[in-house]
């Protein structure tokens, strides 16, 4: 059982039995633990978090320990808020004023910060390389040892963290496992301990907070586009374009919000950009208000500077127009249905073709010389075939239920499978001409006069 | 056909009243066969408009194979007269490279897009129709309502690409041209094999042009011809055999 500060106050204390709970205080409130909505709740204060660092993290381990926790990485972001004293206390405010109950502590370390803010009186900075004088009075338990561990500490007399210091490493890791002297190394930051953000922090990203909260989504639209200069500008001087840009709105009540697009080719024109955002930009709700705003450009690729003509109709203009279709068309539709046929070198014919992205280069290999049909169905369709053994075209065909009489036929072609495969029977290939003047394409697979009678099969239409 | 002036005169009233005379403002592309461009007031087919070309209903497309030869020459031909890439629209089997390419559409210069519901085919037909750096956009569709297609003409008015629609469904009545191809019997030895392709191309309608008494402009049999890479009139057709050679032949 877990325990607020009031209930704390009111003499309930973490492991009662929910009948002694009770008892102490009658009007006690009683809610069954949910560790997954606890859990999606601290996914979502670590997504807030994002707008004082990008470098936010829930703490695992505390999870299963006790209770829950995030890890802010603020390197570099302070300044942004005026100092660590003020981050600090400005972070503290909001979620107190969100309704959470929380502590906080920064430091060098995240071993010491997690200590000072469990163990330690009030909240605080801790000065630079000041950890080890700081924590000398904390319980061993801030450490985050195991709780058996802190219990065999104890139990020997080794209360404060103050009292390890002295101690052999040798020692301690010889009596308790290697987890003491690692967890101590942490702390004091001897050892290295890197936080995993929960996002991959970008080098490109720009974000402007509101003094009031912008309420319309008309108002949205204009801080996006307003924002989007200074990031083109910051990928212009960069010689780097956007293939993905995420748009993320914080709102008052600390849910954020994200939209995200993509370009086939990398583009640093604000206008093109707004214009892909368009659609989704408009059915971005920003609920109760929306507090700050960030562009972070997820994937660049280098695009080199481009001389700006006078007119718009010229070469660059026109590659220009048909990037941005391509654009427009693979983010309404996806970009896996935009595609161009590119030859493959196989005599197979399914194989022979190849969809690819349409900015993809071109490969060497060329389109086969044999005639080939203008469709090929997508799966071969039985039919049923009068044809002359072994191998002469056939002469009728019937395909659901209509019956195609043959008047002309090319000799076969057999085509059988890649060397290295061996997995299907041959196939002979004839194109057919009925008496209406259709073309298709049929194929036999295998052959005559074997154990398996062989099955005949349309594959394609001809012009 | 030799027309009074008064009949000429008020042709050109109506046309231009219709709105109709402003066709060939962007080019046109001759199809290459002297007797149909003969045919079209413009020498050929107008750029910066729609045309459709009329499928047979069925949804397996085993009788469309001319239809969509037709249309990949059409959208070759736009190709190279431009020298800009064709966007092709359609929700069913892509067509084939190898088989495109036999018929003047270089692959390199085509972009398929496979978009699932046909709001989003026409969106992205007028998306494609606003772009100037195309030179056609093709597009398989089976209903076509009014003003989506007043919409994709006046697009395609403003920038100058061609739209071909591919038409399952009930003719749009709005298209500057409408055809039917549908497949001939080719016109080689039937000893040796399969010639080259023949169509039965029909030209059903066409703006300033009167239908005749079956009911369309004109009709024509034509072939593809591999060492040109253009179509040609078919010579007329020889008689047809009763069955094939190698099988009297195999007794």
């Amino acid at each position: 059982m877990a325990v607020n500060t009031a209930g704390r106050r009111a003499g309930i204390t973490v492991g009662m039995s929910v009948a002694d709970a009770l008892a102490v205080a009658p009007g006690v409130v009683l809610a069954p633990a949910d560790p997954a909505a606890d859990r999606a709740l601290l996914d979502r204060l670590a997504e807030w978090c994002s707008h004082y660092t990008p470098w936010a993290a829930t703490d695992v381990w505390t999870e299963t320990v006790a209770g829950g926790g995030l890890w802010l990485e603020i390197t570099g972001c302070a300044h942004l808020f005026g100092g660590e004293e003020s981050l600090l206390a400005h972070l503290s405010g909001r979620l107190r004023r969100l309704g959470f109950s929380a502590r906080a502590a920064v430091a060098d370390t995240p071993g010491a910060a997690w200590a000072w803010a469990r163990f330690g009186g009030r909240e605080r900075c801790l000065p630079a390389s000041g950890q080890r004088e700081a924590l000398a009075a904390l319980p061993v338990a801030a450490l985050r040892l195991l709780p058996a561990t802190a219990a065999t500490l104890s139990g020997l007399g080794l209360r404060r963290i103050g009292a390890l210091y002295p101690l052999p490493r040798a020692g301690l890791a010889a009596r308790f496992g290697r987890e003491v002297a690692q967890r101590l190394d942490q702390a004091l930051g001897h050892a290295p301990e890197p936080i995993s953000p929960r996002r991959p922090p970008v080098l490109h990203d720009v974000h402007a907070a509101f003094v009031e909260p912008l309420g319309r989504p008309d108002d949205v639209a204009e801080a996006v586009r307003r924002l989007l200069l200074p990031l083109c500008a910051q990928l212009e001087g960069d010689g780097l374009g956007l293939r993905r840009l995420e748009v993320t709105a914080f709102l008052v009540d600390a849910t954020t919000r994200r939209i995200a697009i993509g370009t086939s080719l990398p583009s640093r024109d604000p206008r093109h950009l707004f214009r892909l955002l368009g659609e989704d930009l408009s059915k971005l709700d920003p609920g109760f208000g929306m507090e700050m705003l960030r562009l972070s450009a997820l994937e660049v690729a280098p695009q080199a500077a481009a001389q700006t003509t006078l007119t718009a109709h010229g070469a660059e203009g026109r590659a220009d127009d048909f990037a941005r279709l391509l654009d427009s068309l693979g983010n309404r539709l996806g970009f896996d249905r935009v595609a161009r046929f590119v030859p493959q070198a196989s005599h197979i014919p399914e194989r022979a073709v190849q969809r690819l992205p349409p900015a993809t280069a071109w490969p060497l290999a060329a389109w086969p010389e044999r005639r080939r049909p203008l469709r090929l169905l997508s799966h071969p369709q039985p039919i049923e075939v009068v044809a002359p053994i072994p191998d002469a075209p056939p002469l009728l065909f019937r395909w659901r239920g209509q019956a195609h009489r043959v008047a002309r036929a090319d000799s076969a072609e057999r085509i059988a499978d890649e060397w290295w495969r061996h997995s299907a029977p041959e196939r002979d290939y004839y194109l057919i001409e009925d008496d209406q003047g259709r073309r298709f394409w049929l194929f036999r697979e295998g052959l005559y006069g074997g154990a398996v009678p062989p099955r005949w099969f349309l594959h394609g239409v001809f012009p | 056909m030799s027309a009074s002036p008064d009949l000429t005169r008020l042709r050109a009233r109506i046309a231009a009243l219709e709105g109709g005379g402003s066709e060939a403002v962007a080019g046109v592309v001759p199809l290459g066969v002297a007797e149909i461009d003969a045919v079209l007031p413009w020498g050929g087919l107008p750029l910066g408009c729609l045309h459709e070309l009329a499928l047979g209903p069925s949804g397996e497309g085993l009788d469309d194979g001319a239809g969509f030869g037709f249309a990949a020459l059409l959208m070759g031909r736009l190709a190279v007269q431009a020298g800009k890439p064709v966007l092709w629209i359609g929700s069913g089997d892509p067509p084939y490279a190898p088989g495109l390419a036999a018929l003047g559409l270089a692959p390199e210069r085509l972009v398929v897009v496979r978009p699932y519901r046909a709001a989003q085919a026409l969106w992205a037909m007028e998306e494609g129709l606003h772009c100037r750096a195309l030179a056609g956009v093709l597009a398989e569709a089976w209903t076509l309502e009014l003003t989506p297609v007043r919409r994709l003409q006046l697009a395609a008015r403003a920038s100058g690409v061609p739209a071909v629609v591919l038409n399952h469904g009930t003719p749009t009545g709005t298209a500057v041209t409408r055809w039917r191809v549908t497949g001939a019997p080719s016109r080689s030895d039937p000893a040796l094999g399969v010639g080259a392709w023949c169509w039965h191309v029909e030209l059903l309608r066409c703006r300033g042009r009167g239908i005749d008494e079956r009911g369309r402009v004109a009709a024509w049999d034509v072939e593809w011809n591999d060492e040109t890479r253009g179509l040609r009139l078919a010579a007329a057709a020889g008689d047809r055999t009763a069955a094939p050679d190698w099988f009297r032949a195999a007794g």
